[in-house]
């Protein structure tokens, strides 16, 4: 409570406004034309980057959850379900990786409700700019994200005895994919963040669609032992679909069609869900 | 700098803005001289954040037409973006970054690159006393701090027209000035203000002209000083030699005044209000009669003074609200 309360006043108490001062740098020199889309939005991006920086501990949600997960899932079921658990591992590992980052990209819309809520948007919305460059800086940052999480499991997984039978090119590869997928996936949670009112409603609504997605699926177990209802929605849920593309990526035995029906939903995700962000983010 | 047809940076009429059942703006008609500081004055509720962010393009109006140097601001609201700068009712910086990352990256929005809007961002800084707390989180600024970081990120643009929504409220007294010194640098270098306040004092310190706004309605407009002559009240304060005389001089005031007279808590002391110019006596003639009045009465006075209506009263008379908690109140004889 000493230096950083007793600056700010001193400051402020020996500040005398001149008009001279404010007029120069008031003087309007040449306006630069305005930043193409790519460079407003990288700039976004950096304001992200920044945010990180200055705030560490929201990396926790994205490195420590993920570590958790894999742990638990490995040591509970891995006896149970696979005979062995590094046997269990090499199923569950790809499974568990999606499943954590695309729980994450609900901090998207988390992030982007409490920036508005706080009114810095309001500022955004009043430049001339691209429209979507500060949710698409946004969404860039966060890919950073997805990237430290994937990379926090991969490496868990690795010590515990992962061995992914596609190497290096098959992992990235692999990652690679769930990064595209929840790009596009993040404009939901965009969409859910202006359309909500709090924070915490914004996570209800996330955790009530992330809980069936990640759980129902193929992540855990094989859809063969479901009954047969639950096969029907496994079948048409991104999110197995995503498993089972990653999956085969990092085993080196790609799986075209998993990958095309990963790659055709990004981009209506990302299409039909950017539109409604959009047009929410033109009338809040 | 202004609507070529006009000479207003800001014509509204009829502006309307409903929220569920709430119609915080009713009809809004403004315009805005260009080049001046221009006060809308309302209480808490009364509709100000809400005219500002349809001017600024934040939201879209349910009905009215508004126009900012000329371009409709929902037709044409990049134009319009591309003149106006918002210095929101909250922090519109960023709190978790520094000042300096805070001014480079509007920079950059703006179209600089980064070394350009390094420099740009320094020079803001030093002309806003924010050197030293540059590399500081703007949540670790003071208050007054805060507001000028925020009013620096506005004017990066140098923008033709500036809201500033309640820029003073929750400031100290030094503080409030120096906003105030900024605002009067801002709109002499030719930028036009649109300031909203709850502040009466400081509208009539700023602002050319004023609206006073409530319940979503412009109840009143004009200078400060049309203003107050329309209401037409002042204010007598009276010092008595002696406090026994002074039930009667009420008595003979409240006549004179035509309006009620309240005892202060000096014994000596009396305050009446001037009752509204109905045409046939100014409020300083009215005073003068009341004056001499008091001395035919054989009641001796030490001091007597008129003071001119204070926006306050301007405010209160408007709005049908009581002008204070009710005193104890001497009534006309
Ligand atoms: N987003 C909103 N949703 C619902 N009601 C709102 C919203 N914004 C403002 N209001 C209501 O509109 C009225 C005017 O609010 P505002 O413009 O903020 O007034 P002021 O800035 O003069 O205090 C108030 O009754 C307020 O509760
Ligand atoms: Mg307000």
């Amino acid at each position: 409570m000493s230096t950083a309360t007793a600056t700010p006043t001193g400051t402020t108490a020996s500040y005398v406004p001149s008009a001279e001062t404010l007029g120069a740098v008031m003087a309007p020199g040449a306006r630069p034309p305005r930043p193409s889309p790519v460079a407003a939005s990288l700039a976004f991006g950096w304001r992200a980057m920044l945010k990180i920086k200055h705030v560490p501990e929201q990396l926790f949600d994205v490195t420590a959850f993920p570590i958790i997960m894999t742990l638990m899932f490995t040591y509970l079921f891995g006896g149970a379900l696979a005979g062995s658990t590094s046997e269990y591992l090499q199923y569950l590992l790809p499974g568990i990786m999606v499943t954590s980052v695309v729980m994450i990209t609900m901090y998207t819309g988390v992030g982007l409700n409490t920036d508005i809520e706080k009114g810095v948007f309001d500022r955004f919305r009043t430049l001339p700019l691209w429209r979507p460059a500060a949710l698409v800086g946004m969404i860039l940052g966060d890919m950073l994200r997805y990237v430290l999480a994937g990379s926090v499991i991969l490496a868990v997984g690795l010590a515990l005895g992962f061995r992914p039978g596609g190497g290096v090119g098959g992992v990235v590869a692999g990652l690679g994919l769930l990064i595209v997928f929840s790009f596009a996936f993040s404009w939901v949670w965009t969409m859910f963040g202006l359309l909500l009112r709090s924070e915490r409603s914004v996570m209800g609504v996330s955790m009530l669609v992330l809980f069936p997605l990640t759980f129902l699926s193929n992540v855990f177990v094989q859809p063969a032992t479901m009954p047969g209802w639950l096969q029907a929605f496994v079948e048409v849920n991104p999110i197995a679909q995503l498993v089972t593309a990653v999956r085969s990526l990092m085993a080196g035995t790609p799986d075209a069609g998993a990958i095309t029906w990963v790659l055709v939903a990004s981009a209506v995700f990302a299409t039909l869900f950017g539109a409604l962000t959009m047009y929410r983010y033109n009338r809040v | 700098m202004r609507d070529p047809a006009t000479g207003l940076a800001i014509e509204a009429s009829g502006l309307v803005k409903t929220f569920g059942s709430t119609r915080a703006l009713d009809g809004i008609d403004l315009a805005v001289p260009a080049g001046t500081v221009y006060g809308l004055l309302g209480p808490n509720g009364a509709g100000k954040t809400t005219a500002v962010r349809v001017l600024a393009t934040l939201l879209r109006p349910n009905g009215g037409e508004a126009r900012v140097f000329g371009h409709d601001v929902v037709r044409d609201a990049d134009a319009v973006r591309g003149k106006v700068s918002l210095t929101g009712q909250y922090a519109s910086v960023d709190e978790d970054l520094t000042g300096m990352e805070n001014l480079t990256l509007l920079g950059r929005l703006l179209g600089h690159r980064k070394p350009a809007a390094r420099d740009r961002a320094a020079q803001l800084l030093a002309a806003f006393g924010l050197t030293e707390a540059a590399d500081r989180q703007v949540k670790k600024y003071s208050g007054g701090m805060r507001r000028r970081v925020d009013i620096a990120a506005s004017i990066l643009n140098t923008p033709e027209l500036l809201f500033l929504d309640e820029p003073t409220s929750g400031l100290d007294p030094r503080s409030r000035s120096q906003v105030w010194e900024i605002v009067r640098s801002v709109v002499a270098h030719g930028t036009t203000v649109l300031l909203t306040t709850q502040y009466l004092d400081e509208a009539d310190r700023l602002a050319g002209r004023i609206a006073v706004v409530d319940h979503g309605r412009v109840i009143a407009e004009g200078t400060p000083g049309e203003l107050k002559s329309s209401v037409g009240t002042g204010t007598v304060h009276v010092r008595l030699r002696d406090a026994g005389q002074r039930p009667e001089a009420g008595r003979v005031l409240a006549a004179a005044l035509g309006a009620p007279v309240q005892a202060e808590a000096d014994p000596v002391a009396l305050t009446g209000r001037v009752a509204g110019d109905d045409g046939r006596l100014q409020a300083g003639e009215r005073a003068a009669r009341a004056l001499s009045e008091l001395a035919a009465a054989g009641i001796v006075v030490d001091d007597f003074s008129l003071g001119q209506p204070s926006l306050d009263e301007v405010f209160l008379v408007l709005t049908d609200r009581p002008a204070e908690p009710a005193g104890d109140e001497m009534e006309a004889a």
